[in-house]
């Protein structure tokens, strides 16, 4: 077998074999929303990676690339940067939530609103 | 864990927190940082937004479906189009599919960036024991397992990147944790465990001679169960050369010395005798072949099982005409957008009926629930019910038969 040379960068983009399905109604939509999500996630890479740095500096004042890439949380840091994480995810997907709220209430547009307060 | 007038939250362990193995991909910092995003991501996409997909059809999807149709849906078929076309279904389901193809993607990125280490580890762990890994090249991928690549993982259980490599078992061994969102526990092996614990209480003292496992991918769940009973002679099948490669490796470093990992169509057996196993079983598997192979893989799992022997089926749980047909609809969400084309076909079946066409008896069938057992001071129990991840959830059936009756 040879071990030869992989442009892994490359490689690890391979879509998988099977059509896509398209969730919007513009196939557009389904293209920028895979680029936002995937953004969404480097974001959240970003801040933990952070958060790595900031835990390091508490601990000794000075870090490394190699402390940094070491760095294993013990239980109650691994479950704060995932409650940060959460915290996170929950308010860039704060659209979805909120329309999921309203979907429990039912509310009249705010036109129908404007016209009922005149009257009173 | 939670701080003072903080409600507890419910997130996903830290990648970090899974257990190493001998051939385990090394995450860099911001690979495990992706995991850690993925795992919580999923969480709040079943947890938080899931359960928004049944507010929409009560209050929008169902009243706009009897209106236009006069009645109600008539199968989950109907529930998923409609659904479909609602806003809040369609960008929940498209932040699932994302989801599912960014772990795809970072767990490729980090297992073909070390592809040369990981190779030469399973190569030295798998030519220190050459005896229990047998490769048969002409075994043939089936058409069941290469029309397209299931859930989305690029190349399937089979593809390499080049000859001879451990990239799909590596990939499908780390990213595992993101789908599951760590509820399947250090190892991902919470089901086998489940199976270990379960047989121990069943029937006390028994100690099977010989096991087979058939599908067994890179060994998860088959591990716990040779660890449990290493007196045991445990044979692995599978039809993925990549797959069988990792597994055998993953299982000398993990100490599982007595399981044989053969490259084997499971439609085949007839290497193997009448009776000459104890124990039968395929788990997470049936759901990915197809409707007239899975039937002749039960048949031949029946005809190589000895008389008093165990048969068992781990799975999702079937559709039934009591299930309801929103609930069957929210189960379905993966066979048609996460590649698993059998899935909603199989979900139907009357598994039951097949294992007895295949030669049990009525009374030797039994269905029994089975959970993940898993370290749960770091990973946490899966959610059941509205919240679970329904396809994933780490709760599943077994379906099972004693083979002439459970000996006393
Ligand atoms: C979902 S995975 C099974 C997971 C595994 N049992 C576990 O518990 O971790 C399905 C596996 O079945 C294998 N497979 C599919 N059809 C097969 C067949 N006819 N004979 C043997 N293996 C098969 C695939 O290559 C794949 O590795």
């Amino acid at each position: 077998m040879s071990d030869s040379p992989l442009d892994w960068m490359a490689l690890a983009n391979k879509k998988a074999k099977g059509k896509r399905p398209e969730f919007f109604d513009e196939p557009e939509d389904d293209r920028i929303y895979s680029i936002l999500i995937a953004l969404v996630g480097e974001v959240s890479v970003l801040r933990t990676r952070l958060d790595t740095v900031e835990r390091l500096l508490d601990e000794k004042g000075t870090i490394s690339r190699d402390d940094i890439e070491n760095f294993a949380p013990n239980r109650e840091a691994g479950f704060e940067r995932g409650a940060l994480i959460r915290e996170y995810i929950l308010r860039v997907m704060r659209g979805p939530i909120q329309a999921m709220e309203s979907l429990q209430e039912q509310e009249p547009p705010i036109e129908d609103v404007s016209r009922e307060l005149k009257e009173i | 864990m939670s701080k003072k007038n903080q409600a507890p939250v419910d997130v996903a362990p830290p990648y970090q927190a899974v257990a190493r193995h001998g051939v385990s991909p090394k995450p860099s910092h911001d690979e495990a940082a992706r995991f850690d995003f993925l795992a919580n991501f999923n969480k709040v996409l079943s947890g938080t937004l899931g359960p928004g997909n049944k507010l929409a059809y009560d209050k929008r999807v169902l009243p706009t479906f009897k209106k236009e149709h006069g009645r109600e849906p008539k199968d989950r078929f109907e529930i998923r189009h409609a659904m479909n076309k609602d806003p809040f279904h369609q960008i929940w389901s498209a932040s699932k599919r994302n989801s599912m193809e960014m772990r795809q993607q970072n767990g490729r990125a980090m297992v073909l960036r070390q592809l040369d280490e990981l190779d030469a580890k399973a190569r030295a762990l798998n030519e220190s024991v050459p005896d229990t890994l047998e490769l048969n090249p002409d075994v043939q991928v089936p058409r069941y397992q290469a029309a397209v690549d299931i859930h989305c993982m690029p190349g399937s259980y089979h593809g390499e990147e080049r000859p001879g490599d451990v990239s799909a078992g590596a990939n499908y061994d780390c990213g595992i944790f993101a789908t599951t969102a760590g509820g399947l526990g250090a190892l991902s092996d919470g089901g086998g465990a489940a199976l270990a614990d379960w047989i121990r209480k069943e029937r006390p003292g028994w100690t099977p001679r010989r096991i087979l496992d058939i599908g067994c991918t890179i060994g998860h769940n088959i591990v716990p169960v040779a660890l449990a009973f290493p007196e045991t002679e445990i044979i692995a099948i599978d039809t993925a050369a990549p797959s069988l490669r990792y597994g055998h490796a993953r299982a000398q470093s993990l100490g599982a010395k007595n399981i044989k990992f053969i490259q084997m169509n499971a439609e085949d057996l007839s290497r193997y005798e009448y009776g000459h196993f104890d124990w039968v079983q395929t788990t997470m598997f049936l759901h990915e072949t197809s409707g007239k192979a899975l039937p002749r893989i039960i048949e031949e799992g029946y005809r190589v099982l000895a008389e008093g022997g165990l048969m068992l089926h781990l799975e999702q749980p079937q559709y039934s005409d009591e299930m309801p047909l929103y609930e069957q609809f929210i189960r379905d969400w993966d066979a048609f957008n996460n590649n698993e084309p059998f899935w909603s076909a199989m979900h139907a079946l009357d598994l039951k009926g097949i294992m007895q066409k295949s030669g049990f008896a009525k009374e030797e069938l039994f269905v029994t629930g089975v959970r993940a057992v898993v370290d749960r001071s770091i990973f946490p129990e899966a959610p059941t019910g509205e919240a679970e991840d329904h396809g994933r959830a780490a709760v599943w059936n077994a379906y099972g038969a004693w083979k002439g009756g459970k000996p006393a």
